[in-house]
């Protein structure tokens, strides 16, 4: 007995880990899918009903809403934090003086939460007291900024604060990768003639392949996941034009009670993500075991 | 003569190139300044707006500073006005964030740094496959378990408590503890392990005589992560809790929105640096193991 304990003691000490995660994550998401089967209103029903909820959820406008949503919001999203990301970490990487203090700048978003910063936007950009009235009271009478309440802008102020919270975090991505390449093969290109510009854009970005491929998950991820930022800046509104799945969902589940069909919409989001993640994965995983 | 005429034309290449290189450099650090003000623009606009009277807000713009050091909306924010009902302040959640935080990230932390020295040192057959498993729970939408979950929390009858939360913040953070002690321990040199177990040690004696003696930053890292994270939660805590158990951020989100007479955005601003300031003090304090940790597991928003 005693034998027995010790020689599986490891596999013991890993058991409530798997267990937890085996029930938590896979036995939860199961189940999931299960009530997206079924016509579950307030309460569960357990009785299977097809895709019925997935056909609604298609047809529903508020649905489609936010997947138009976080097609534009995901697409801006990756473009504006990459290219700011991309540009801060090839500026901070010329031997800048203060960089430490200027990478804390950049980075220090990321250690707020959505509900904080999406207070302080709220408050930035609503047009009686923020940035519109700074602008008028400079002497721009006609200046204009009210996206915040314009059903066709509002989602673009989404786009501002998360590109502002995520930016600075694909430049810590960039600048750990440009800083891992050796020095040699700068030096080299350089003795051959290679102005700085050429350096990056023919050496050095190449090989920052990977680190593409990296931002590129997590950003896509944070977008389909986006759900605080919603809430604390715009809660969906105006009316329902910056609604995305992830706010789609809870609403449908806690506020109009219809289980079945958040339990459908919550299956589209997960399956968004791992059609990302299930690659990102196997990539990094082969890479590993080539090391 | 030839000689010294090369010479001068290419002085004045060099002296060419050397003002082209200080116009970039002044370049480079006025688009470097420039992007630190945009970052740095919300912060200032919070602490100052947090500052001023609503008379004030009105009268100057975002920008524009306060006549003194009025903390009053601070007061407001963390102590209420003193009212009965209806009075929401910051206080009791911010207490109920600290109990939820504290009991989350030391389960997870030890659970992770006990999966991930089983994971590098003690392998086993398909253990690959076992970190891949646990890996996944990182990046799956919580929207696929937030149904089920809220039933299990009714079942267990720890629905709307501060003990549910925790459950919650340990399960979910168990992946990525476990990524980060799994990557670490995995440089740690195996002979050591192996050589103390030909001495006979044991598998806690190993763990704590051998590895928890250098596991320092990684702990650091660990315990960093899970803080921000669930301090910074507003999913499970705005689902899984209301009222009297809420945690911070959905206190600061309920105080923002319900709003009910006049809009006091001194009061707002106040709050949200409240809740911000926690986790802003442990980035400016040890930013070095945030950002390491960001890089290697970051995977959430």
């Amino acid at each position: 007995m005693f034998k027995w304990l010790e020689k599986n003691l490891p596999k013991i000490v890993m058991a409530p880990a798997v267990g937890l995660i085996g029930w938590f994550v896979y036995g939860f998401v199961l189940w999931t899918l299960y009530i997206s089967f079924t016509n579950s209103k307030i309460l569960p029903k357990y009785e299977l009903w097809g895709f019925g909820q997935y056909e609604k959820l298609w047809a529903s406008r508020k649905w489609l809403i936010a997947v138009d949503n976080l097609l534009i919001f995901t697409a801006l999203f990756l473009i504006f934090c990459v290219v700011i990301g991309i540009i801060l970490a090839i500026f901070l990487d010329q031997k800048i003086r203060a960089e430490g203090l200027l990478r804390t700048i950049y980075l220090y978003p990321m250690a707020l939460s959505f509900i904080v910063t999406g207070t302080a936007w709220k408050w930035i950009l609503n047009p009686t007291l923020g940035i519109q009235k700074m602008f008028r009271d400079w002497g721009f009478e006609n200046f204009t900024f009210d996206w915040l309440v314009d059903r066709e802008m509002a989602i673009y102020t989404i786009v501002i604060a998360g590109v502002w919270q995520s930016a600075g975090f694909v430049m810590a991505l960039f600048l750990a990768g440009l800083r891992s390449v050796e020095d040699e093969i700068v030096k080299a290109a350089k003795i051959d003639g290679a102005s700085l510009f050429t350096v990056y854009w023919k050496i050095l970005l190449p090989m920052m392949r990977p680190v593409f491929f990296t931002s590129f998950v997590i950003l896509v991820h944070i977008s389909i996941k986006s759900y605080d930022l919603i809430v604390a800046l715009t809660q969906g509104g105006p009316g329902i034009s910056t609604t995305m799945p992830a706010l789609y969902m809870t609403q449908t589940a806690f506020h109009k009670s219809q289980v079945g069909l958040s339990a459908a919409s919550a299956m589209m989001m997960f399956m968004a993500v791992a059609a990302v993640i299930i690659p990102y994965l196997y990539s990094e995983l082969r890479r590993e075991n080539a090391r | 003569m030839q000689d010294s005429l090369k010479s001068s034309s290419y002085q004045q290449l060099e002296q060419k190139s050397k003002y082209t290189n200080i116009f970039l450099r002044w370049f480079l650090y006025f688009i470097l300044i420039l992007f630190a003000s945009y970052f740095i623009f919300p912060l200032y606009v919070m602490v100052v707006t947090s500052l001023k009277t609503m008379e004030e807000i009105r009268q100057g713009t975002l920008l524009s500073w306060p006549s003194g050091l009025n903390l009053e909306s601070w007061a407001v924010a963390w102590g209420g006005r003193g009212y009965g009902a209806g009075d929401t302040f910051l206080r009791p959640y911010f207490w109920n964030s600290i109990k939820m935080v504290v009991p989350a990230v030391f389960f997870s932390t030890f659970i992770g740094a006990m999966t991930g020295y089983v994971l590098t040192k003690w392998r086993f057959k398909g253990d690959q496959w076992v970190f891949l498993f646990l890996l996944f729970g990182c990046f799956i939408p919580f929207q696929a378990i937030l149904l089920p979950m809220a039933r299990t929390l009714g079942v267990l009858g720890i629905s709307n408590s501060v003990v549910g939360l925790v459950l919650v913040h340990t399960v979910y953070g168990i992946p990525f503890t476990t990524l980060f002690f799994r990557n670490y321990y995995i440089s740690v040199p195996t002979e050591l392990v192996k050589a103390a177990r030909i001495d006979g040690a044991g598998f806690f004696k190993i763990f704590f005589k051998i590895l928890l003696p250098i596991s320092a930053p990684i702990i650091v890292v660990t315990v960093i992560w899970q803080f921000t994270q669930i301090w910074n939660d507003f999913l499970f805590g705005s689902t899984f809790s209301f009222g009297e158990a809420a945690p911070i951020q959905v206190a600061l989100n309920n105080m923002v929105l319900s709003s009910t007479s006049v809009k006091e955005y001194n009061v707002d601003m106040a709050s949200a640096i409240i809740a911000g300031i926690p986790t802003l003090i442990v980035y400016v304090l040890a930013g070095k193991y945030f950002i390491r940790g960001l890089t290697s597991g970051a995977v959430k928003g």
